[in-house]
């Protein structure tokens, strides 16, 4: 125990801090990304991640996210298990045939009003995967999508951005 | 000729055949008639062989039919053994009875390439989904990769469980967290599971298909696409396939700094998993303090690699990206920093008896099974299994370094967690060792364009474990066939074993401590 606590007290706090960081760019995104969800979502904006054929590249990124560096949760964002409590869907492509029923399902049962983000290159166009008879390429062929984070995978920064740019801060 | 060299001989001497111009050195490949097949796969089982990979060809580019083909291992020898089937008559032996990762992949490829396995105990589909036409076979060279799929209405049978208080659970493709989507299938009494069968494919993208309409240069960025916490490794291997058919050498420096990335990738992930492993036995602490390591690593990558996970930096002959004598000193400088920082939480791992409680005796992979079903990686030595293809067949500059691996008998959690620290541990040495002889030089050398209807072959030791890439040239010289085997589509099947007699709340934690790619199994 007494190394745990020893542990936490050397680590101390190594969230990128809001007004002077080394990221600057985190720091601003951020503050301005807490300042739209309290206006627009009563402080939570609660994300459904669905990966609709990706490589796992996007998903590592939206991960880190999470991490103690970026701790997008102190911004008001959090992921949810439940498509049925989300306020948006951060959509990972290309949109494999295989996907295609399931991506459609939870986009589904995601109540409105909803969001849609699709991440990275293959989310746009299917990326390198292209379109082919395993992949329908973007994640637009099936669902409406709200905005588009590109990349190869987005950065974490990157992505706080481009959900910000949506939801208008 | 070695060792499976000689018992394939034994039992099949008078009709096989080395195919010495097709098949250059990295693996002998023996050529036998189609009856044999499976006569040969007991012979090597006897032989005491490892199934590696069992894969089928269109070969009518060059008038041939179909190439049937498995490749086996034992004590760092590679042997693939090929066989042909006609155009019109397009079937095999099933070596699914001597070898038990066969039974996926001869189900892949008959669902893909429509080559039928004769006597496959199990005739369901796999990655091809109920909803695809029976007759759309992907692999085939007749088959239009542009055109959209047409689908049809079909069903999945399960392997279901009866008797009193029996259940089911079917949990995904779409889980809880933020991962890759499959389907898990489990039959339970209370929260005892008796069965879990696993369906995957969702992640599908027809990556081998797409190889075939690139160039060899292009090829490499949608190998690095494979799977994304493993582009390094599989852009490698892709690339000493390459190297190996087409005759090319890199130069040094470039052998060097691709080990490094290797290196670098194999603690990055090791990190990121020992991290949330402990988050799914609820000690969130270790997650936090895990994943701020690994995000220092990322950081750098990116500062000295141009990208966090390295992807598009190795490319046929050598690597597109170079260090500064700055950027050797302060990797240099990291790696000490993360040894300090990494050997204190390890003791956190190891003191914490609620942790250590979930983690021990959970979910364990006997070594027989591990022996029986072909395990690969960090999985087959926490059951016992001393595999590393670092270590088995090293390239240069592992033939120098030679790293040592620990093996764990036990099988369970905390083994394959364990294997992963003492990895981490063995690649900062490593990767300071390689910083400090990096060879000065260019670091990268012509590749010529390889000749036609040739093969080549390379195998890497990835984070995960054994890569391997099967590539073969066309009539022209160009893309015929790229075979892509991930360790995850052999250990994939170690989960489902992996899982008996553990209850339900335990498999997150279970499936966590495999960690395996959807995207590098379905493809």
């Amino acid at each position: 125990m007494l190394r745990i606590l020893h542990q936490i007290f050397r680590t101390g706090i190594v969230t990128e801090p809001l007004p002077q960081g080394a990221e600057k760019e985190i720091a601003l995104v951020g503050a301005r990304l807490e300042e739209a969800i309290r206006r627009r979502f009563r402080r939570s904006l609660t994300i459904r991640q669905v990966d609709a054929g990706s490589c796992n590249g996007c998903e590592l990124e939206i991960h880190a996210m999470n991490n103690p560096i970026y701790n997008c949760e102190r911004f008001g964002m959090h992921f949810t298990a439940s498509p049925r409590f989300a306020d948006m869907l951060l959509v990972t492509g290309p949109l494999t045939i295989n996907m295609e029923r399931t991506l459609l399902r939870t986009y589904n049962a995601t109540p409105p009003p909803k969001l849609v983000v699709a991440v990275g290159d293959c989310g746009f166009n299917g990326g390198i995967f292209g379109e082919s008879y395993a992949s329908l390429g973007g994640i637009g062929k099936i669902i409406p999508v709200d905005a588009y984070i590109h990349g190869c995978p987005p950065t974490p920064a990157d992505l706080l951005n481009g959900i910000l740019k949506l939801i208008g801060g | 000729m070695n060792g499976l060299g000689r018992a394939l001989f034994a039992a099949i001497s008078t009709d096989t055949n080395k195919d010495i111009d097709q098949y250059p050195a990295d693996a002998a490949a023996y050529r036998i008639p189609r009856g044999q097949f499976r006569e040969a796969a007991k012979r090597m089982k006897m032989a005491g062989a490892r199934l590696v990979a069992e894969w089928a060809t269109d070969e009518t580019p060059f008038g041939r039919g179909f190439g049937i083909y498995a490749c086996y291992e034992k004590d760092s020898e590679y042997l693939i053994v090929k066989t042909h089937a006609p155009l019109e008559d397009p079937t095999f032996p099933s070596i699914t009875k001597k070898f038990v990762p066969a039974y996926r992949f001869e189900r892949q490829m008959k669902s893909l390439m429509g080559v039928i396995p004769l006597d496959h105990p199990d005739q369901r589909p796999w990655i091809k989904h109920e909803d695809w036409p029976q007759d759309a076979w992907p692999l085939r060279k007749s088959f239009d990769p542009a055109k959209p799929l047409q689908r049809i209405s079909g069903k999945y049978e399960w392997i279901r469980a009866e008797g009193e208080g029996v259940y089911e659970i079917p949990v995904g493709p779409v889980h809880a967290g933020i991962i890759e989507p499959g389907h898990f299938r489990f039959q339970a009494v209370g929260e005892d599971i008796i069965n879990l069968e696993e369906r995957l494919g969702y992640v599908h993208k027809g990556i081998e298909k797409r190889f075939e309409g690139m160039s060899w240069e292009e090829g490499v960025r949608l190998a690095t696409r494979v799977s994304g916490d493993t582009t390094v490794a599989h852009a490698l291997t892709y690339c000493r396939a390459l190297e190996a058919m087409s005759g090319s050498n890199p130069p040094k420096r470039a052998l060097w700094l691709r080990a490094v990335m290797l290196e670098r990738e194999r603690i990055a992930n090791h990190l990121g998993d020992i991290g949330a492993i402990c988050n799914d036995a609820a000690f969130s602490f270790l997650l936090y303090q895990f994943s701020r390591l690994k995000e220092m690593l990322l950081r750098t990558n990116y500062k000295f690699f141009g990208h966090r996970f390295m992807m598009d930096t190795i490319i046929p002959g050598g690597t597109a990206v170079d260090i500064s004598q700055d950027g050797t000193e302060e990797m240099l400088r990291e790696m000490d920093w993360l040894k300090k920082e990494f050997n204190r939480l390890v003791v956190i791992y190891d003191e914490n008896p609620s942790l250590e409680d979930r983690v021990r005796d959970t979910g364990i992979l006997t070594p027989e099974k591990a022996r029986d079903l072909c395990v690969v990686g960090f999985t087959a030595r926490a059951s016992g299994l001393n595999i590393d293809c670092r270590i088995k067949n090293p390239f240069p500059p592992y033939d120098r370094i030679i790293p040592k691996v620990p093996v764990l008998k036990s099988g369970d959690v905390h083994a394959r967690v364990w294997v992963r620290i003492e990895e981490i541990r063995e690649s900062i040495r490593l990767i300071r060792d390689l910083l400090n002889t990096l060879p000065p030089g260019p670091i990268k050398s012509n590749l010529p364009q390889p000749p036609p209807d040739r093969a080549g072959f390379a195998v890497v030791e990835g984070w995960r474990g054994e890569i391997v890439y099967w590539l073969q040239s066309g009539p022209n010289g160009e893309i015929n066939r790229c075979m892509i085997r991930d360790p995850s589509s052999v250990n994939w099947l170690a989960l489902e074993q992996a899982i008996h007699g553990n209850i339900v709340p335990d498999f997150p934690l279970i499936n966590k401590s495999f960690n395996q790619s959807y995207s590098g199994h379905d493809l």
